[in-house]
């Protein structure tokens, strides 16, 4: 019985704890199984077994003595990069592989402080910087939609998280998204991804990227889940300057159809690249909410093209500013021997400690900042990215969602990456960085299988607080989509609904 | 008189602006919740953000942006609405985040001014721009052979950086400048201006040229400068060093000089080409400051009287000396102490007299702050009121409160003790004036002969002595004259 339990929402196993028809602990194991069964997917890189075992004896108490709170034994995943009190929290990143944190993130604390156990922590691409989690100092992960002689990414950079809700490996987990790390991941793994408005969930205690863009993320199976974790997370947090003041909606409520929702779907986004697949995806997606009621129009968001460029020197620029702190003399990696100066331990330490992809995005950015490239490149972004808000801006006069593809084509192969150009891999987050320039919410849902059997996702996007309307919107949607389909070696469950 | 530089060639002068940082008074750090107290043990004062953990965010201490707003309005300087916090890049051990929060190219305020007396009499003194830092934390060289070790308890603390224009002209304006920035600073509790506990560092930028020239001439800037006098020093040494060179034949060349106190000298610590680039940009965990208008105008409202405003006012309702209204007027506790010594009704202008010629030096000399003086307002007022009353000379009012700044007697009390009082008594004096006229019969003719009329001051030598020092002088002098002149009727 208990490898089904793995098969439960979050919103249904905890009704099925709250009836009693299983424990905490068992629903726990099933998930200590699936991981287990799913070793070679590289899923976790610590798992926290053993005080989850005893967070699901103690949550079982609560049941009885009905002091159970909201996430009462609920098993989640946390991606690597949110620091955890007493938890190893590497980021992905050789120069953390001994970092344990002192403090918890507000939102796994939030999340805890509900009742939610931790499973363990996710695989992703070092300090979040990639869309394959292939640039983890812990070896990549595999998208458990792989054939087994054909191993795909689970994209990224929160590959480790997506891959494991779409193996069950936990129901539900954090991720985070700076220019696309939870929506991209998501619609390769066929599960669905959440990215907040910017400011929603708190970023205290999530190892930094790129600042102004990073924004914790939640994966799910089922969109009660989404918002779920996401009502429990999110909320102003004084330690996080740029938290949002206001203060987070009632739960969204249930639509009898889409009548009177207007839907944009930028033109600019036909682009050269965009797989013919995915394109007519897109196109039914948009005709399924016709018939749900919502009209459906062209709109024009001319930055889309520039959003990208504008993305890759704010991103890399921040990264250069936010990782200069890892230099080996309070913690982390130090590299050994004999360093005649300061500036030789602080070399040695952070070319040993970060891999390619770090290095890479570090002079990048520190080229961008530097004097007489400063007003050429990043003030030049800074510029874009006002722009890129305000084509959203001016699109939402007009319409309430837009609908987009998540990616420009389904997972890739392990290794493709490897033999393409660096940029080829940046142009990945077409779809997915101007909703982080411009800090809108957005919701990637599965939608379709493609004929090699691979999942694709669109994405609902809607002006900055609106998740509230997004989630009653995407509800009717996934509704209508329907996508049932699970990884190769799963068997279709109702209970995931 | 204007300050110029003799060389070989002829005259030169300097021209100079100041950088002060001043740690802001606030209980925590700028960012953190860390404490910022003197003293602590090492690292004693390091939370996690300080120390630059993974994850962690800066929150923007309110307390010290309100203390930097006060500052720079009491500078007439405009706040700005928006300011901008940004990061400065640059790796060094006992900066732990790789970059110092600050302020660029949108500081807190701009344009603000502070008048000064210096060699050209009163001037004012404009100020660029004031803004809010991080100060970086300690790495300390020499506890160890072979290793070094960092203090982080200074890392985050909240400093104001205060920038003046290149309008200072000369070392006594440049000292003028710093003493009375402090002073501001202290009247305001902004800053606690300990100069050798480092809450108040200088820098100074410095340009010669020759008297004439209106070009400005290659600056160096002085790091390090801790006291007025060194000011003083620091920049009288500069100016020589750069004319020397120049009168040489040799160019200045744009660098960063280190002063050591010790040896009263600066050295080179690094050259224009060896500068880093530090890639200024906004700190995007931070949102622009944004200070509302009507909450600016509260605080300007509720600034105190600060201490030109106060010498003013010592100048003009009391009649006090510019000099002695500006030394009563620089500290707070001197303002204090004065108005609490004038209270009683007493003037103005000698008991600012006394505090100046004699409290200050009591002061100086025995190196205590006048907040900690062993004699208060109070008990100096009775010693100043016998003298008033001519009960005490001046004389002996000195030796009176010599005794009393030793502690514990009251000015009453070592009168008594020594027999002291003044004999303002007429009819005591008269009898005393009388006796000696009686007793000299040859001294009185002289006088009334006309031969010696000088010695009517003699008479009241004698009169003086007749009563141990203590008959009132004023008095004793006019009884002789009286006595004398009726002698010669």
């Amino acid at each position: 019985m208990h490898s089904d339990l793995s098969s439960f929402s979050a919103t249904a196993g905890l009704q099925e704890l709250r009836n009693g028809s299983f424990t905490p602990s068992e629903w726990l194991e099933s998930f200590v199984a699936r991981i287990e069964a799913c070793g070679e997917l590289n899923l976790y890189i610590s798992d926290t077994t053993e005080t989850a075992r005893e967070s699901a004896t103690q949550a079982l108490s609560r049941y009885q003595d009905k002091t159970a709170r909201p996430l009462e034994g609920l098993p989640i995943a946390i991606k690597d990069i949110f620091c955890t009190k007493a938890i190893r929290t590497t980021a992905g990143s050789k120069f953390l592989s001994n970092f344990v944190p002192p403090y918890e993130s507000t939102v796994t604390a939030r999340l805890q402080e509900a009742g939610a156990i931790v499973l363990g922590k996710t695989n992703l691409d070092e300090f979040a910087m990639g869309s394959s989690t292939e640039h983890s100092a812990f070896g990549a992960t595999h998208n458990p939609w792989s054939h087994p002689d054909k191993p795909l990414v689970p994209g990224g950079s929160s590959g480790g998280s997506a891959a494991a809700v779409a193996a069950r490996a936990a129901p539900v987990a954090l991720g985070t998204d700076t220019g696309g790390s939870v929506r991209q991941p998501a619609s390769f793994c066929g599960v669905m991804g959440f990215k907040p408005t910017y400011g929603r969930l708190s970023r205290h205690g999530v190892i930094a990227y790129a600042s102004s863009l990073d924004q914790p993320g939640i994966f799910a199976r089922s969109l009660a889940d989404v918002e779920l974790l996401y009502r429990t997370a999110a909320g102003h947090d004084p330690l996080d300057s740029t938290s949002a003041v206001c203060s987070v909606d009632a739960a969204s409520s249930p639509l009898p159809n889409l009548s009177g929702v207007k839907i944009g779907v930028p033109r600019e986004y036909h682009t050269k690249d965009l797989d013919g697949e995915i394109e007519s995806v897109w196109q039914q997606g948009a005709e399924t909410l016709r018939q749900l009621g919502a009209e459906v129009e062209e709109i024009s968001l001319p930055h889309t093209e520039a959003a990208l460029a504008a993305y890759y020197v704010i991103a890399p620029a921040e990264a250069s500013s936010n990782l200069a702190r890892y230099d080996g003399v309070r913690y982390g990696l130090r590299a050994e021997g004999d360093h005649k100066s300061l500036d030789a331990m602080y070399e040695a330490s952070r070319s040993l400690g970060f891999g390619k992809e770090v290095q890479r995005r570090i002079l990048i950015g520190t080229y961008v900042l530097s004097a007489g490239y400063y007003d050429a490149y990043y003030n030049r972004a800074r510029r874009v990215r006002a722009l890129v808000a305000q084509d959203f801006a001016k699109a939402f006069e007009r319409v309430d969602y837009v609908l987009a593809p998540a990616t420009p084509s389904a997972a890739f192969p392990l290794g493709a990456e490897a033999t393409a150009d660096p940029t080829w891999m940046y142009q990945q987050d077409i779809f997915t960085v101007p909703v982080s320039l411009a800090g809108l919410p957005a919701l990637s849902l599965p939608a379709q299988l493609n004929k090699a059997g691979l999942p694709l996702g669109l994405q609902l996007i809607a002006p900055a607080f609106g998740e509230r309307e997004l989630f009653a919107a995407a509800a009717l949607f996934n509704e209508a989509l329907d996508f049932k389909a699970v990884p190769p070696g799963l068997v279709a469950s109702g209970a995931n609904r | 008189m204007t300050w110029r530089i003799q060389g070989a060639s002829g005259a030169w002068e300097a021209v100079m602006g100041l950088e002060v940082h001043a740690q802001i008074l606030t209980v925590s750090k700028l960012f953190s919740s860390a404490a910022c107290a003197f003293g602590a043990e090492a690292n004693a004062q390091v939370n996690l953000l300080d120390a630059a953990l993974p994850g962690t965010l800066p929150v923007c201490n309110d307390h010290a942006v309100t203390q930097a707003v006060r500052t720079a309005l009491a500078l007439s300087a405009t706040v700005h609405e928006t300011s901008v916090f940004e990061r400065k890049n640059y790796f060094y051990a006992d900066l732990p985040l790789g970059y110092q929060i600050s302020q660029y190219q949108q500081p807190l305020a701009t344009e603000g001014e502070l008048e000064v007396e210096g060699e050209d009499g009163t001037r004012r003194i404009g100020i660029e721009r004031l803004h809010m830092e991080q100060d970086a934390g300690k790495s300390v060289h020499d506890m160890h052979d072979s290793a070094s070790f960092v203090d982080l308890n200074r890392a985050g603390v909240p400093l104001m950086e205060i920038v003046s224009c290149p309008d200072l002209r000369g070392p006594k304006e440049a000292a003028s400048y710093l003493r009375r920035l402090r002073a501001l600073l202290r009247t305001l509790g902004t800053c606690d201006g300990n100069m050798n506990e480092g809450s108040l560092r200088c820098d100074i930028n410095l340009s010669v040229r020759r008297v004439g020239d209106t070009e400005l001439g290659t600056r160096t800037e002085t790091k390090n400068v801790n006291s007025v006098r060194f000011v003083v020093q620091a920049i009288e040494r500069e100016a020589a060093r750069q004319v020397a060179v120049l009168e040489e034949g040799g160019v200045i060349v744009q660098e960063t000089r280190l002063f050591d106190p010790n040896k009263g000298e600066s050295r080179s610590m690094r050259s224009k080409e060896e500068a880093h680039d530090y890639r200024y940009f906004p700190d995007p965990d931070l949102l622009p400051l944004v200070l509302r208008a009507e909450w600016i105008e509260q605080q300007r409202a509720s600034l105190p009287e600060l201490p030109q405003a106060r010498a003013r006012r010592f100048e003009e309702t009391f009649g006090l000396a510019p000099s002695a209204a500006w030394l009563l007027s620089e500290e707070p506790d001197n303002a204090e102490y004065f108005e609490a010594l004038i209270c009683g009704g007493r003037d103005p202008v000698r008991c600012a007299n006394w505090l100046v010629t004699n409290l200050f030096s009591a002061l100086n000399e025995s190196g205590i702050e006048i907040a900690d003086s062993p004699v208060s307002p109070d008990e100096l007022g009775v010693l100043l009121d016998l003298v008033e009353q001519d009960k005490l000379s001046g004389r002996q009012a000195k030796e009176v409160f010599e005794e009393m700044w030793q502690g514990g007697k009251s000015a009453t009390e070592i009168v008594k003790a020594r027999g002291l009082e003044q004999i303002s008594d007429a009819d005591t004096l008269r009898a005393a004036v009388e006796l000696a006229l009686n007793d000299n019969p040859e001294q009185v003719e002289d006088f009334l002969s006309g031969r010696n009329e000088k010695v009517a001051g003699w008479f009241v030598g004698q009169v003086m002595k007749a009563t141990g020092g203590k008959a009132n002088p004023q008095l004793a002098n006019r009884l002789v004259q009286e006595a004398l002149a009726k002698r010669k009727s």
